[in-house]
């Protein structure tokens, strides 16, 4: 009976590690994105991406509005938001992979690792799958994350008229960085 | 025994509940703030075909609108269907908020200068703030400086009116945005069987054709009992092309002028006996 009690508790106990260890949550991720064509550079910030790591299963997710990307140019982020991505029609990006989790960032031990992350990015309602190195960083029990990619607009459905084909890059470079904290 | 049994089913309930949030995106869907969704471009440009939209330059932004109206299409090939004829219309609009706007502008039919200031007082939104319409104030003043030979004193004062219009506007759908615009005009001075004071209730809309291409209609109804017959109300309907930071507007209207007081209470075209203007803005926001 006793011993029953003890085990149970235990599992509790397991239970309750599991989830408050391995998960890492950020509600203020930052993802930038820069397209670089002959006639003009375009920068659009985001600081309000959400992003979950599940370091026991070797998972990552991405979710973010894509109204919430800023760009200097107000005109600029209308023309974003309603000609290029539809925002009203596909509010959300998101990202979901995995990646093979290293023995040291199992066992929580401080330090940089460089990881090989595959999964699917949906832009624009079409999703496609990626590869791209990711690094995360340990640090007195605070994740952090970074990476980059790049994006083809082409393969998003994403129209580019002819007019302004100078204007915007057919491939824009996506760097992402993530502050996480323990998620309970 | 029983209360283990219960703490083991409660047991394996928790972590049955945390298997059902396994899917990342899901609790990242969870985590979400709520947030104020803004309707987007209701309109593109300031303009509708002569009347302004709700729409407001953003900070800093400057917009420089060229316009041409051309004389009537029924005057036949002896006029080149009113390519011979031309009033231009040149405006620099600055935002001096994301909210306010103020602008200037010279007309070149009766040779008018025009200043307003127009101020964003609601936005359209679904989410955290839910608002149902967008709501801009505007008012001008304009000045007309080609003398008029119909007034046997024409001062300065006599020149000069005002125009002040609650413009409400909502976006029903991807493709349709309408707006509704109570207007008041004033002009200082009128011929005996004209009226000072014009209401007019301004209608317009907006349909997208696809992502470059809209179609916009306009027409100010007078609520006047004006005896002067010669004054329409004023229709007109556009091809709007937008191309980056460019609009472009191909309009056919009944009114010559493109400062308020012009086209809301003298348009002079009887539009449904071809009394047509060709016109076009060319919008350009730096």
């Amino acid at each position: 009976m006793k011993t029953r009690n003890i085990l149970i508790g235990m599992l509790l106990l397991v239970t309750f590690a599991m989830q408050s260890q391995d998960r890492f949550l950020t509600r203020t991720g930052h993802i930038k994105f820069y397209s670089e064509a002959p006639m003009e550079n375009i920068e659009a910030n985001n600081h309000k991406v959400l992003s979950i790591v599940d370091l026991s299963k070797g998972q990552v997710a991405v979710d973010l509005l894509i109204k919430a990307f800023e760009f200097e140019k107000k005109l600029m982020q209308e023309h974003f938001n309603e000609n290029y991505m539809e925002s009203e029609k596909f509010p959300k990006s998101t990202f979901k992979g995995t990646f093979t989790v290293p023995e040291a960032l199992k066992s929580m031990t401080d330090g940089s690792y460089e990881l090989d992350v595959k999964g699917d990015l949906t832009i624009h309602g079409v999703t496609k799958p990626i590869e791209t190195k990711s690094t995360l960083t340990l640090k007195g029990g605070k994740l952090s994350g970074s990476l980059l990619f790049n994006v083809n607009v082409k393969e998003f459905d994403i129209k580019i008229p002819n007019v302004v084909v100078k204007n915007i890059a057919e491939t824009v470079e996506v760097t992402a960085n993530f502050d996480y904290e323990v998620y309970k | 025994m029983r209360k283990t049994l219960l703490l083991t089913t409660l047991l394996l309930l928790s972590i049955f509940s945390i298997k059902a949030q396994d899917d990342l995106l899901d609790i990242l869907n969870n985590e979400q703030a709520p947030e104020t969704n803004y309707a987007l471009a209701t309109f593109k440009g300031a303009r509708l075909i002569n009347g302004h939209t709700i729409v407001t330059r953003k900070a800093k932004e400057l917009e420089f609108i060229i316009s041409h109206r051309f004389g009537r299409i029924n005057t036949g090939i002896d006029e080149f269907f009113g390519l011979d004829g031309a009033n231009v219309r040149f405006s620099l609009e600055y935002g001096i908020t994301n909210d306010l706007t103020g602008g200037i502008g010279r007309n070149s039919f009766e040779k008018v200068y025009d200043g307003f200031l127009k101020y964003a007082l609601l936005k359209q939104s679904t989410g955290k703030v839910n608002m149902p319409i967008s709501v801009t104030a505007f008012s001008s003043v304009a000045i007309r400086t080609l003398d008029d030979p119909t007034f046997q004193a024409d001062d300065f004062n006599s020149k000069v009116s005002y125009t002040h219009q609650l413009l409400l506007a909502r976006k029903f759908s991807e493709k349709f945005s309408f707006q509704f615009a109570p207007t008041y005009v004033h002009r200082n001075k009128v011929l005996g069987n004209q009226e000072n004071d014009i209401i007019a209730l301004g209608i317009g809309g907006r349909m997208k054709l696809n992502t470059r291409l809209a179609l916009n209609a306009e027409y100010y109804y007078r609520l006047t009992s004006e005896i002067d017959p010669t004054y329409k109300d004023s229709i007109g309907i556009g091809l709007e092309i937008e191309t980056g930071g460019h609009v472009f507007h191909l309009n056919l209207a009944n009114s010559r002028s493109m400062v308020e007081r012009g086209f809301i209470t003298e348009t002079d075209g009887n539009f449904f006996k071809g009394d047509i203007h060709f016109g076009f803005n060319i919008s350009r926001v730096f």
